[in-house]
């Protein structure tokens, strides 16, 4: 139950010339194909044990959602075949199939009579899809009067009242409030905790990381990657990034276990950066509120208008901690000759809490990598932070508190 | 060596065709609170928003089979040849017209159903053969309710035909039968060649007018008259026809090539749907 196999699937259109074409090739089936194959997917090859979650990433038109779509079985594929056990439950599309004259309830009924259930099953469970909608009376009003929020909320409760041996989520999440988000993501928690398979596709980061333990990227069609969350994200962040003859390269280091992406056009390079104490020399422990300067150096090596400099710190699970650029600050460097070098410093208080962290450092230009990438090193720096001289604490960031007793 | 068909390749053939069959039938069965709960709520959207709700189911009907009567029986005293009842020419309108609308009813929607449903094929995983049946069951229970308006009228005018009325069932279940293979026949190949509907559309205009609905099958030329036997609906209007006009049982032996047809249809509609079933998602 629960288990996902994918082999060797490949999904292709049929692309005739014209319409007529189609028709003798309906007309005279032998003879040559009058069409020529599109392929959207290719050699997809991966499978999810019962009870795990898998995330996939790819940007649009990466065949994500056609990658779902087989897998709930409404395309069929082209080559390969999906193995698939147990009950499937897929939010492709929240809200399908709802007719907006019908009350919510009378909906409910309906899209619940869709996944196979019986009148009186979705009776029993009635109320408890109310309740977790949380939408009041409007469940009585007809849905042409809901807003987009309520009904997903509605859609969500519905489609996710029986707990499925295998959930599929498209998206669909992103829409509804912060509140509901939370609610939803839950719920999903709670169902991998008794054993539901999760297959999630999602450009939200933290969601991949928070619930997945493992993930596969797909590029034009094809399985780039499968890894852990973590390093396929920064690959697919250093993806996003490349676009123009730049490279990507991931380096596995043996002894820590991590994988670190470098990435970028290669125009400016970094050639060293180091986490200084205050007397200038090189920290691998950090104590919490220590002033510490973050040391990036860099070599040009072809013309560039503008360069940034920007840093993220990061947390043990790959979460964003903090992170800013020199766009920011404003110290964008403009026109930069070859074999210039310069040298940053980035001075502040290491306000964190104790744990391992990694700094990655990028070199763009305007506020973001996404237009002109000249490198992109995730992990380009990993420090531990201990607790020496401070009250216990726990979390992520040093915000101490000044106590006092009032009554 | 010549290749030979045992009779055990016949005997398996035909165990699978059962196979499937049966599968089929099962899918639908699981799904038979969604195909009773879209029959129930397309009825409930018709009048949703009216103030006299179910109550037009009735009146519509009621509107047509007074208007067939009074008008024709009463206003132009419209007589068959050769009948002399006040109500004949009533009675034989309202025969031909109900079969002939459960007929069109049927396949004009089921030659829509897969491009209608479009995103609930594209979206979910469900019995796609669903679809025709609530489509059947929705033009039988509005053929239901018409045709019980005009069985209460036939007793009350005193125009019942008896016994013979019990020949009405095996008519409709030919009839349907026939409705329902040429509908998904013609709803696949309409998925990938949207002519198809465009093309039965007109086509079923022509083929009520040439079939005798309206006017008695015998002002048809002689010469004519040899070539309507292509016809496979001409036996089974003639046969309600002739159950409540003449109030006799319908010749049966008419019936054999469109009951042949029907299954025809069927079994190449099913495999026309099971071929392309995949492509047909894609083309949507």
């Amino acid at each position: 139950m629960g288990k996902i196999v994918v082999k060797g699937l490949g999904k292709a259109y049929k692309n005739y010339p014209s319409r007529w074409s189609r028709l003798w090739d309906w007309i005279i089936p032998w003879g040559p194909d009058r069409f020529t194959l599109k392929w959207v997917l290719q050699d997809i090859n991966f499978s999810v044990t019962p009870g795990e979650a898998l995330g996939i990433i790819g940007i649009n038109g990466a065949g994500k959602s056609t990658l779902l779509k087989m897998i709930v079985g409404t395309v069929s594929p082209t080559t390969g075949f999906v193995e698939i056990g147990g009950r499937v439950a897929a939010l492709l599309e929240l809200g399908i199939g709802f007719h907006s004259d019908f009350t919510g309830r009378q909906n409910a009924f309906m899209a619940g009579q869709l996944l196979g259930m019986s009148v009186p099953e979705i009776s029993q469970l009635m109320p408890e899809i109310e309740a977790f909608a949380e939408i009041g009376d409007y469940i009585d009003q007809p849905v042409r009067v809901y807003s987009s929020g309520m009904q997903m909320r509605l859609a969500f409760s519905v489609a996710t009242a029986r707990r499925p041996d295998v959930l599929i989520v498209d998206e669909a999440l992103s829409v509804g409030d912060a509140y509901f988000q939370h609610k939803s993501f839950n719920r999903i928690r709670e169902f991998r905790k008794l054993g539901t398979t999760l297959l999630i596709v999602s450009h939200d980061k933290s969601a991949i990381q928070a619930v997945c333990d493992k993930a596969i990227l797909l590029n034009s069609g094809k399985l780039q990657m499968e890894g852990k969350p973590e390093d396929v994200m920064d690959f697919y962040n250093a993806m996003l990034a490349d676009r123009e003859n730049a490279s990507i390269k991931q380096e596995h280091d043996e002894g820590s276990g991590l994988v670190q992406t470098v990435s970028g056009s290669g125009e400016v390079t970094i050639s060293k950066i180091a986490l200084c104490g205050a007397d200038g020399k090189d920290l691998e422990v950090v104590r919490v509120g220590q002033k510490v300067s973050l040391k990036i150096s860099a070599t040009c090596h072809m013309p560039v208008n503008e360069l940034v400099v920007g840093y993220l710190i990061k947390d043990r699970l790959g979460n964003n901690i903090f992170g800013t650029n020199t766009y920011y600050t404003n110290h964008i460097l403009e026109s930069l000759k070859p074999n210039e070098i310069f040298q940053f410093s980035f001075d502040f208080d290491a306000n964190l809490g104790p744990g391992s962290y990694s700094i990655s450092v990028a070199l763009h230009e305007r506020d973001n990598h996404i237009g002109k990438n000249y490198e992109w090193k995730d992990r380009a720096l990993i420090f531990n932070v201990i607790n020496i001289g401070h009250d216990e604490f726990i979390g992520v960031n040093w915000l101490p508190p000044t106590v006092k007793k009032l009554i | 060596m010549a290749p030979l068909i045992s009779p055990s390749m016949g005997i398996l053939k035909l165990a699978l065709t059962f196979k499937l069959f049966f599968m089929i039938t099962k899918g639908i069965w699981t799904y038979r609170s969604f195909i009773l709960g879209s029959v129930k709520r397309e009825f409930q959207s018709k009048y949703r928003n009216s103030l006299l709700g179910g109550i037009w189911t009735v009146l519509n009907p009621l509107a047509m089979i007074l208007v067939y009567t009074v008008v024709f029986a009463q206003v132009m005293r419209t007589k068959l040849p050769g009948m002399d009842a006040t109500f004949s020419y009533s009675i034989y309108l309202c025969a031909g017209t109900f079969a002939w609308g459960l007929f069109a009813e049927i396949t004009n929607r089921t030659q829509n159903v897969f491009i209608d449903n479009a995103n609930l094929l594209k979206k979910l995983t469900f019995p796609r053969l669903c679809l025709p049946v609530i489509i059947v069951l929705n033009a039988g229970v509005n053929f239901f309710i018409v045709f019980s308006l005009f069985t209460m009228f036939l007793v009350i005018s005193g125009n019942f035909p008896g016994w013979p009325y019990l020949a009405i069932f095996p008519l409709l279940a030919i009839l349907i039968l026939f409705a329902i293979g040429l509908g998904v026949l013609l709803g696949v190949l309409n998925v990938f060649f949207r002519d198809v509907g465009q093309f039965f559309g007109i086509f079923l205009q022509f083929w009520f007018w040439l079939t005798p609905i309206v006017y008695p099958a015998n002002i048809i030329p002689e010469k004519i008259r040899s070539l309507m036997w292509v016809n496979p609906m001409l036996p089974l209007v003639e046969g309600f026809q002739v159950i409540f006009v003449q109030g006799q049982w319908p010749n049966w032996s008419s019936l054999w090539f469109v009951t042949l047809l029907a299954i025809l249809f069927c079994a190449l509609a099913l495999r026309l749907f099971r071929k392309n079933s995949a492509d047909m998602v894609d083309e949507l």
